[in-house]
């Protein structure tokens, strides 16, 4: 019996594209415990995004294993809760019925599913917006509603692809502290991608930096800040230590890039 | 247009502690626009009436071929009063929605049943594209020989004009479903069955009800050439009757009876569309 949430195992993926191969995921393993809050940082068009695609069942890796509480979850959709870029919430329901769209789609009943959303709604954020329509709210709101429709599908694992990339400095700032309660709240496991060096740290304990092209996982930073996190310590000297540490790897990354 | 007490035409002033503020009523200035487009709508209309009517009279347009707005108004009378009309106005739109409510149950189930199977899809739409460029109207004769003279063949031609363009614009609608929402599906362990009830068709519905109002005019062209051809009743049997025995009134008594049957079914169908968007919610803007 594995002692770790998941793991995943010497994952490669690779793609035929105009009869020549891309790898978009290189050898890559790395273990998960339950509860851990893991970032993953690195240039864009790393595979972070195929990586993710792959745990959540929804691509086939070429080589490789994923598990979750040691069982292959390879092809098996519907094991953690993925919550992508875009906040994805269906533009004809309100926000109740985009956040209970996982567990309709599971077959649990309307009136069970509200019991359920409603405490939720109300305690984080969205209260007396369940009966508006996506369009009416703003992006921190739309990624507040899209999250709990993540975490109401009630998988332990979530994945959650850059959620606040599109957000102003200002919101950001309040969602991560916002995710970080609900994370504690929950006690998720939370793989996280990010371009954000200091979101990063703010919310992670472990941040794995991604190699670009193929993918790999470079480094992996340990982050012992803390916990609860406030904002204050994005000032602390063990914050600005992490953080040129990351930003020295990931410049590293570019050149190596360039040079390539 | 400012006045010496600082009032401003249109301008309702609104006193607050130190300043006057001027608040703007938009919605009346709206309204003003609004009855002023209708009144010179109707104006327009009452003119070219009274033109028709004058030049008729004074004989610079041949009453022969012109008819004349009175004329016409006493044989719509006649024909309403010995029930033709309402008969043939009857027969006419019922083949009309007939055919248009079976051309859009069809052709939007179709063009959704694409998203099932990519081959499917690819095997039929040049076959679709081309039924769209084809004048179905010349299949018109071919059709009341297969059907007969009678209601069948007006609905079929009905439908056959709306089908194909309510099915183009259903696989319009599949094509461009959001991948991702497709993705956030699967991702939550939804089976197909459920992305297509779920994602799919809402995601579809305002290229279908946009396609509503195209169709319904084709729809009543169907109706009207199939009676064209042959019929018992119908305004389109009605017209070329009258044609043929130089009964000018009488046709244009059909024509403007076609006209407001045409207009009022447009307006019925934009009501439909209205009302589905508002309960779809479907956002255009997105």
């Amino acid at each position: 019996m594995s002692t770790y949430k998941l793991e995943v195992a010497n994952l490669t993926k690779s793609f035929y594209k105009n009869g020549s191969e891309t790898t978009a995921v290189k050898d890559t393993s790395f273990r998960v415990k339950e509860g851990e809050f893991i970032s993953i940082i690195g240039p864009s068009g790393c595979g972070k995004s195929t990586l993710f695609n792959i745990i959540a069942g929804l691509m086939l890796p070429s080589a490789g294993e994923v598990k979750a509480d040691g069982n292959n979850i390879i092809d098996k959709p519907g094991h953690v809760g993925y919550m992508l870029q875009k906040d994805m919430l269906l533009p004809w329901r309100t926000i109740l019925d985009n956040i209970i769209l996982g567990m309709e789609v599971r077959g649990i009943p309307r009136k069970q599913a509200v019991a359920k959303a409603m405490p939720l709604i109300e305690k984080y954020g969205l209260e007396g917006f369940d009966k508006h329509y996506p369009h009416e709210l703003s992006g921190g709101m739309r990624q507040r509603a899209a999250l709990l429709r993540t975490l109401l599908y009630d998988r332990d694992i979530l994945l959650l692809d850059e959620p606040f990339g599109a957000l102003d400095a200002q919101t950001r700032l309040s969602m991560q502290t916002w995710l970080l309660q609900i994370w504690q709240d929950f006690r998720k496991t939370i793989l996280f991608v990010t371009h954000d060096i200091d979101e990063a740290i703010y919310l992670s304990d472990n941040i794995f930096v991604f190699s670009g092209r193929p993918g790999y996982i470079k480094t992996n930073i340990k982050v012992d800040l803390p916990r609860p996190r406030i904002p204050e310590m994005m000032t602390t000297d063990r914050f600005s230590g992490l953080k040129s540490k990351l930003m020295e790897l990931l410049s590293e990354e570019r050149e190596h890039r360039i040079a390539g | 247009m400012e006045a010496a007490n600082g009032k401003v035409y249109g301008v309702h002033p609104k006193k607050t502690k130190d300043k006057p503020v001027k608040v703007y009523d938009e919605s009346a200035k709206e309204r003003k626009v609004k009855i002023g487009v209708i009144a010179g709508r109707l104006i327009v209309a009452v003119l070219l009436f009274i033109v028709w009517e004058v030049f008729t009279r004074v004989g610079w347009l041949d009453p022969y071929f012109w008819s004349r707005p009175s004329q016409i108004a006493q044989t719509t009378v006649q024909q309403i009063v010995n029930g033709e009309l309402l008969t043939d106005i009857g027969y006419t739109s019922a083949s009309t929605i007939l055919g248009f409510v079976l051309g859009t149950v069809v052709g939007s189930s179709l063009g959704l049943s694409f998203w099932w199977s990519r081959s499917f899809a690819g095997i039929s739409e040049p076959y679709l594209i081309i039924l769209n460029a084809m004048p179905k109207l010349a299949l018109a004769p071919v059709l009341v020989i297969l059907f007969g003279i009678g209601f069948t063949s007006k609905v079929i031609l009905a439908f056959l004009m709306t089908v194909v363009v309510a099915t183009l614009s259903a696989y319009s609608g599949v094509k461009n479903v959001d991948p991702d929402m497709e993705k956030l599906m699967y991702s939550l362990g939804a089976k197909r069955r459920q992305v297509f009830t779920k994602v799919v068709v809402p995601s579809s519905m305002p290229w279908m009800i946009s396609s509503l109002r195209v169709n319904i005019a084709l729809a009543l062209a169907g109706a009207i050439v199939g009676e064209f051809i042959a019929s018992r009743h119908g305004v389109g049997r009605m017209v070329i009757y009258a044609g043929t025995i130089l009964d000018i009134n009488l046709v244009w008594v059909g024509v403007f009876v076609l006209s407001i049957l045409s207009m009022f079914m447009y307006w019925v169908v934009v009501i439909l569309e209205k009302w589905l968007s508002k309960r779809l919610v479907i956002i255009h803007t997105q």
